[in-house]
């Protein structure tokens, strides 16, 4: 699988590359420094949120998370987890840390995913932070609105489908 | 022409990642002293190797997100979704929010410029919701190192539906009586 993944991201790595380089020398140049500076700039971020999420979930004792988020704890996990998310302030080294910390500490994985649906359409300071200087506001109450049923659609979409 | 998106804030290190180090250290502290030192290497040791099996996962990620930002126009994208009308500019909105790179200072003035050229609050939506959801950028480089391939495949089969179920109840909302566009700026 994680081949298959592998392979596959690099044939589209190659075809956009060619066509960068049909294009130009200078593209493909800009293009391999762009994506090369952004790996190396988020690495640390993304080590430290992958390690650390490992030795919060060991260090956090499995029987403080199950009863609220395991998988035994149905549609009031699913609320539990969404108010989780919206109220997770800070960028996505925050949000994938806690949601992973969870998940390897026994919580059930549609909880994660409406924890990590939620994090990612609520959160508060993103819409004020960069949605409505960029937007028209009402466009951005509309959006958020309309948002709100959805980390539970994840979550019941997620155990209709079944893990994989 | 516009002038093009800002460049991102590039920075290693910020207040999230200093908050996240300060309880790694803690969790780990505490995992050494309580469990002993083999029990910590193991941890470091399996947490390290997911980390390393996902990078060359990751850099692909980076690199597919710079070269569609170089060959792909966000004039012309904005172009084409505002151009479609109905169930096909859901269709179009969310496609371009699964494919568009980049943070949320190039994505937000795209759905900006979206309403400008003629796109409604639906297709707006169903975009964000898209490049929040199933961007593949965000997967990749974000997700994929902390919860694995499974997980995310998983999690996006499940996410797919849903930037058209938000758009449609953006455009239920308007057709119902939300005026979005009294306050443009």
């Amino acid at each position: 699988m994680t081949l298959a993944i592998n392979i596959l991201l690099w044939l589209v790595v190659g075809v956009l590359a060619f066509i960068a380089a049909m294009r130009g020398r200078v593209l493909l140049d800009d293009g391999v420094r762009a994506g090369v500076m952004e790996f190396v700039l988020l690495l640390p971020r993304i080590g430290i949120g992958v390690i650390g999420s490992g030795f919060v979930a060991e260090a956090l004792p499995n029987e403080w998370i199950a009863p609220w988020l395991g998988p035994e704890s149905g549609f009031f996990g699913v609320v539990l987890a969404t108010l989780g998310g919206a109220l997770t302030p800070g960028g996505p080294v925050v949000g994938f840390s806690i949601g992973a910390a969870a998940l390897k500490s026994g919580a059930g994985a549609p909880q994660v995913i409406a924890y990590s649906t939620a994090w990612a359409l609520y959160a508060i300071h993103r819409l004020v932070i960069w949605e409505v200087p960029m937007m028209p506001a009402r466009v951005v109450w509309l959006r958020a609105m309309v948002s709100l049923p959805l980390p539970f659609m994840a979550a019941a979409l997620a155990m209709l489908l079944g893990r994989p | 022409m516009k002038p093009p998106p800002p460049r991102r804030r590039r920075r290693a290190f910020d207040w999230s990642t200093a908050t996240i180090a300060a309880l790694a250290i803690a969790a780990a502290v505490t995992v050494y002293v309580r469990d002993g030192r083999n029990h910590f290497l193991e941890i470091l040791g399996g947490d390290l190797s997911l980390f390393a099996a996902m990078l060359p996962k990751v850099l692909a990620g980076c690199l597919i997100g710079a070269f569609v930002t170089l060959l792909l126009p966000r004039e012309l994208v904005a172009r084409w979704v505002g151009h479609e009308s109905g169930f096909a500019g859901l269709l179009i909105a969310a496609f371009f929010g699964f494919l568009l790179p980049g943070g949320p200072i190039t994505i937000y003035p795209v759905a900006g410029a979206f309403l400008i050229m003629g796109a409604d609050a639906g297709a707006v939506v169903a975009f964000i919701v898209s490049w929040t959801l199933i961007g593949y950028t965000r997967a990749l480089v974000w997700e994929l190192p902390f919860f694995g391939a499974d997980f995310v495949i998983w999690r996006i089969a499940a996410a797919v539906p849903l930037p058209i179920i938000a758009g449609l109840l953006a455009r239920i909302a308007v057709r119902a009586g939300f005026e979005y566009r009294s306050d443009e700026k």
